[in-house]
């Protein structure tokens, strides 16, 4: 069970609290959480990556440990801790002003 | 009596004002969709509790809103409020997909358009500026995009289609983003020939198609614009919004980026019809519901400074059909005032004395129930407004 952090206006439109659990099947990696957490909340598909490119959003950045993930190949393995659940994958949004 | 809902959309969320046929008394709901940046909101003739929504973000893209009780509550198309979906047996989430229609069977190929520094650039989907619902069917709706094409639902927003016919017309590589993008924002039905169609994209200029979106021709012939390098160009006007009074549906009036314009011949030609307005540039303008020759445009300073001139917000009216503009000025504020109206910030109900509405920079919405005679605020402290339209209910 992955856990997933959502910034505030994605859980407004996911209808969740600031953590949800996803299952991942086979390699946990960026691209596998991902697709776990649009097949589990569709509403979400398109607002964290686009539609055709799968490429991450530019304001978002991936986090998890300490770390920015964001820049990581998709299939690359995420930290052992988000996969043995310890410690949660984080979706954030850029601060900007306004 | 009637009554009329007030759809507002903001910067930071979507408002919608509620008052009898009187028009004196408000309700508030709202904020809808807090915190985000809301395009348009519109809703639809035949199933008036049937409301779209394009809510917008740098961050997190497009999602398209639907509501079937009259705003009270609101989900995305094809995946409802507080459903837990799975993924077998699931909800798809395809409501928020825009995807240009490239296909070899119905698409058009996925070309290029002039950048801002006339280098050409590849068509980019970035937003939902204009939601049109049908005007027979509840679950057919259109929605104006940037970077600039039309979209078609005909499941209530659930899934939508490219009529990819005018973003694949031969003058596409010639059209070029405006200050705002490269925006579709205007689009209009013709309640008496349902397969025609107008739209206007700044800054290409306006469009028309007479076979239900199959096929598009520009009608700009008459517009002059000095900032492009051939200045009656067939394409590249900036065209900031078009109006219609349903009822006389061959007549047009145009606010181009300067100049007010008038067709008589459903767009096949336009002459300026600025006459003694005190500037000829601005954004909205809008026909009074059951006088077709009663135009409404709101002067703004220039495009370099957008708003209104001399600190005097003033609504102008003209009884003529252009030319001949008189200032509406009671009850507006007439010193100190910068605001800015944009393109979609006014509308008009159809009760007996037809209602005006606006929505200004400044997060006010003005309100008159006597055909502009005279003004007030409905509210004024909304983040900036980016479109007003009303729904007359029986």
């Amino acid at each position: 069970m992955i856990r997933v952090v959502l910034p505030q206006h994605l859980r407004t439109l996911a209808h969740v609290g600031m953590e949800v659990q996803v299952d991942v099947a086979g390699n946990v990696t960026l691209r596998s959480i991902i697709d776990a957490l649009e097949a589990d909340y569709p509403m979400l598909k398109g607002t964290i990556r686009d539609h055709v490119t799968l490429e991450r959003r530019p304001f978002l950045r991936f986090f998890a440990c300490g770390e920015d993930l964001s820049l990581e190949s998709p299939d690359s393995p995420v930290p052992e801790a988000v996969v043995s659940g310890a410690e949660p994958f984080l979706v954030i949004g850029a601060i900007a002003g306004g | 009596m009637g009554g009329v809902r007030v759809l507002v959309v903001t910067r930071k969320g979507a408002f919608i004002l509620s008052s009898d046929g009187k028009r004196e008394k408000w309700d508030v709901s709202g904020p809808h969709f807090a915190g985000w940046e809301i395009y348009h909101m519109k809703g639809s003739s035949v199933d008036p509790n049937r409301i779209y929504a394009s809510q917008t973000s740098g961050w997190f893209g497009q999602v398209i809103q639907r509501s079937d009780d009259g705003g009270k509550t609101w989900f995305q198309p094809g995946t409802p409020a507080g459903e837990q979906t799975t993924p077998d047996g699931a909800p798809k989430g395809e409501s928020n997909k825009f995807v240009y229609d490239a296909s070899p069977e119905t698409g058009k190929p996925l070309t290029t358009h002039q950048w801002y520094d006339g280098t050409q650039h590849p068509w980019e989907f970035k937003r939902v500026w204009h939601i049109e619902p049908s005007l027979v069917e509840a679950d057919t709706v259109y929605a104006g995009v940037e970077d600039a094409a039309l979209f078609r639902s005909g499941d209530g927003g659930k899934s939508w289609q490219e009529l990819s016919g005018l973003r694949g017309h031969g003058t596409g590589p010639a059209w070029q983003p405006g200050a705002g993008g490269m925006c579709l924002h205007t689009v209009i039905l013709d309640p008496s020939d349902p397969k025609r169609i107008y739209i206007a994209i700044s800054a290409a200029g306006a469009f028309r198609t007479d076979d239900g979106g199959a096929t598009w021709k520009p009608i700009n012939k008459g517009l002059h614009s000095l900032y492009i390098p051939n200045p009656t160009a067939e394409v590249g006007h900036c065209v900031h919004h078009v109006a219609m009074n349903p009822k006389r549906s061959n007549v047009l009036f145009m606010q181009k980026h300067w100049d007010v314009m008038r067709s008589d011949n459903s767009g096949d030609s336009w002459t300026e019809v600025s006459g003694n307005l005190p500037t000829d540039f601005g954004f909205v303008v809008d026909v009074h519901s059951h006088e077709p020759e009663t135009v409404y445009v709101v002067p703004i300073k220039s495009d370099s400074e957008h708003y209104v001139p001399e600190g005097k917000l003033r609504v102008y009216r003209s009884k003529t059909g252009g030319n001949e503009w008189e200032a509406l000025t009671k009850g507006l504020p007439q010193q100190n005032c910068y605001v800015n109206i944009l393109r979609d910030a006014m509308a008009v109900d159809t009760l007996d004395k037809c209602g005006i509405y606006f929505g200004t920079s400044g997060g006010q919405v003005y309100a008159s129930n006597d055909s502009g005679d005279s003004w007030s605020p409905i509210v004024h402290d909304l983040p900036g407004v980016l479109s007003v339209e009303v729904q007359t209910l029986k």
